[in-house]
């Protein structure tokens, strides 16, 4: 699914990330954690396309394909989605509106039959209860005066909604309350998928409660220093990040 | 360049589709203004001696005025003796009296534009007032609406059959002395739309004109006079292109709307002037006055434009909210691209008791756009109870383009409510980013984030126009994103 070789990546001058090697099969759930500023941010934005970052070595596959290569709109509309730490508002744009464009967009690419908006609604509806959302919710213009928990659950709807290959979730824990916490876990769960794959990007282990990953990487100072089962979490949780030596070379 | 800039460059730069030029005989009057021009397009029409009398006595007083400098647009100075005042296509034997009689070209040219004169192409339910320079050439549905008793024609065609309606309300909310592009208009006004709605009458369609410059060198100068006379109703629409030439090209126009008692008239225009080229080179100078006077109690005036041409743009709808409880709206679209500039607003003038007013401005500039909304709200001694609300949004794509507001408040009665809301935003990264992530192109982003932000003023335009709206919005901004 995701093959990632010795990525380093610069703003400016300024390294950040410093030789990234991971790989995700399909149907694996990974967590990536890591204290503030250890380039957690910057990779899910490079591997969702984002300008101004500079990739000054390495390289990203994503199903057999150089996603470096692909546009933003192109690796989305190839199923790979961001749930960003922080969404966009835009004014007068109604959800909806913005929800069923980007649908059409990926399944024209897929070759599909473009949704009317009376089929759409229905799918749309369907969707909305796996959130917990209202159906005013999808009248609303795009994430202007929602709560934090609601941008983050709105993030969600448009996950299941767009049902991506890959799923990378950057921060989506954060600013939560413990409700909106297992609601936006359950809408993760149930995009678990033999064919799907899903990168947390997370500060807390409390996520990790609710959506049991495969595997764990410590991310710190732009590379990967440690790898593990679900148990590293809990570890990370307890020590903190400070028993890591962060100089050391990757271990597994 | 970042994306923003890019995508809005592509999304600017997209040609003016109504650029082309036709070629048809026309009749044209010497360049330059004089007392006999004036009576050459009088005597051309075949106007009774009052008119040209108020004619005269406009030209008159616009010999004593001066240019008016206040506004932020800036422009060379317009040498008024080098524009042609009347160009009108030949007329074919007696002149038309059908649509058999009219000149081929011209029904091509107006089908190019997408507005095609035979009622049987028409959009069922919008009758069609086509004028070509400085005449009309074609009133569509007339004997449909006659039977309610609706007038609806040409203004010259108004003056010689309804020479009393004309002479009662042409004048009276936009005086011959108001400002001096109106006094030029009044001097020099070629054509027009006229439209009375007796009492009690709903229209049963929308009517609309079509304006269409065309001829090298000239000045169009309509008029427009709507009459909603007590309990009538009735939507027009306004639309208008012009070919594409280096030189700028001066349209002043004077409308007048009336509203007597419990009578609702809405005005919709969607403004696609040519706009000069990217460099700032040719287009036309919009400089028109626009005025409603709801002159009746309970009665309601309602503007709606969408201003996405025009090198130049000067204009301010305005209401006279004379009438106790009479209702006045205001709703804009303004988009500057390349190095177009708009200075404009309304006038929001309480006088009646309970009179409410909204205004609901969106200024987009791009490019080296300039943008600038300037209003007015006055609330004079007696207008006991008077509301405002007004709301005005910027929009600003790029990083050379600029936005103003101006709002001008008066209040003369302490029962007066006044709300002012003001915001400017800009296009981000952030935004177009995020919409591409979700496989929207930047381009589709843009114009998705342009629509929302005029989507307030949208809702307010007959169907029909909105969704041109939206399109022309489109092809204004190709290019706009760098």
């Amino acid at each position: 699914m995701l093959d990632i070789r010795n990525l380093h990546v610069a703003i400016g001058d300024k390294p950040i990330l410093k030789g990234i090697d991971l790989q995700v099969k399909p149907g694996e759930v990974h967590a990536i954690m890591g204290p503030n500023g250890s380039g957690k941010s910057t990779l899910a934005q490079v591997l969702a396309g984002r300008e101004g970052y500079h990739i000054t070595a390495g390289e990203i596959r994503y199903e057999q394909q150089d996603l470096l290569k692909l546009a933003p709109e192109i690796r989305a509309r190839e199923g790979l989605f961001l749930a960003f730490q922080y969404p966009v508002e835009i004014p007068g744009v109604t959800n909806i509106y913005l929800l069923k464009a980007a649908l059409n967009a990926r399944r024209k690419h897929l070759g599909l039959p473009e949704l009317d908006a009376i089929d759409f609604l229905q799918l749309v509806k369907d969707k909305l209860k796996l959130v917990n959302m209202d159906e005013a919710f999808l009248y609303r213009p795009v994430n202007e005066g929602f709560s934090g928990g609601e941008k983050k659950r709105n993030e969600i709807l448009q996950m299941i909604l767009l049902e991506p290959k890959l799923a990378l979730l950057d921060e989506t824990d954060s600013g939560l309350d413990i409700d909106a916490l297992k609601t936006v876990s359950e809408g993760v769960n149930t995009m678990r998928d033999p064919a799907r794959s899903i990168l947390l990007i997370t500060h807390y282990q409390r996520l990790l409660d609710y959506i049991k990953p495969d595997v764990v990487h410590v991310l710190a100072q732009g590379k990967i220093i440690h790898s593990g089962g679900p148990d590293l979490a809990r570890t990370l949780e307890d020590r903190g990040y400070g028993w890591l030596d962060t100089d050391q070379e990757v271990a597994v | 360049m970042n994306t923003a800039n890019r995508e809005i460059d592509t999304l600017i730069n997209r040609d003016y589709a109504y650029g082309f030029e036709s070629d048809i005989e026309s009749d044209i009057a010497p360049k330059g203004l004089s007392e006999d021009i004036i009576r050459f397009i009088s005597a051309k029409k075949q106007e009774p001696d009052f008119l040209l009398e108020w004619r005269l006595k406009a030209y008159k007083h616009w010999l004593t005025m001066d240019v008016p400098t206040w506004s932020s647009v800036h422009y060379p100075p317009i040498d008024f003796q080098d524009i042609i005042y009347y160009s009108a296509p030949k007329p074919r034997g007696d002149g038309p009296k059908s649509l058999d009689d009219i000149d081929p070209e011209l029904l091509r040219t107006y089908d190019r534009l997408g507005i095609p004169l035979k009622e049987q192409e028409l959009l069922a339910g919008v009758a069609v007032d086509a004028v070509f320079d400085s005449v009309s050439v074609a009133t569509t549905f007339r004997k449909r609406l006659a039977q309610e008793g609706i007038i609806f024609c040409s203004f010259s065609e108004a003056a010689r059959t309804h020479p009393n309606l004309v002479r009662q309300y042409m004048g009276s909310v936009v005086s011959y002395m108001d400002n001096f592009y109106a006094t030029l208009n009044s001097a020099v006004f070629s054509d027009g739309t006229f439209c009375y709605i007796p009492p009690g009458v709903k229209c049963p369609m929308e009517l609309s004109t079509y304006f269409r410059i065309n001829a090298k060198n000239s000045g169009q100068f309509e008029r427009t006079l709507i009459i909603a006379d007590k309990g009538a109703r009735v939507s027009y629409l306004e639309g208008c292109t012009a070919p594409m030439r280096d030189e700028n090209q001066l349209h002043a126009a004077v409308v007048e709307l009336i509203a007597l008692d419990d009578a609702e008239i809405k005005y919709s225009t969607v403004q696609n002037w040519y706009p000069g080229d990217k460099n700032g080179q040719g287009g036309i100078f919009n400089f028109v006055t626009k005025r409603g006077d709801c002159r009746g109690a309970r009665s309601k005036i309602s503007w709606t434009q969408v201003e996405t041409g025009s090198a130049i743009t000067w204009k301010y709808p305005s209401v006279i909210l004379r009438g106790e409880q009479s209702t006045g709206e205001f709703y804009s679209v303004a988009l500057t691209n390349h190095f177009q500039q708009a200075d404009t607003g309304t006038k929001m003038i309480h006088i009646g008791r309970d009179t409410h007013s909204t205004i609901v401005s969106k200024g987009i500039s791009a490019g080296h756009g300039h943008n600038a909304y300037r209003g007015l709200v006055k609330v004079l001694k007696g207008a006991q109870g008077a509301r405002n609300f007004s709301q005005c949004d910027s929009l600003l794509l790029g990083h050379e383009c600029a936005a103003h507001t101006f709002p001008y408040i008066e209040v003369k009665n302490p029962t007066a409510q006044i709300e002012h809301e003001a915001t400017t935003s800009r296009i981000g990264d952030d935004q177009l980013f995020y919409c591409m992530q979700r496989g929207l192109s930047a381009e589709d982003a843009v114009s998705m984030i342009v629509n929302g932000f005029c989507r307030e003023v949208f809702k307010k335009l007959p169907m029909e126009f909105a969704v041109e709206a939206q399109k022309l919005l489109g092809v204004s901004l190709e290019g706009s994103i760098g």
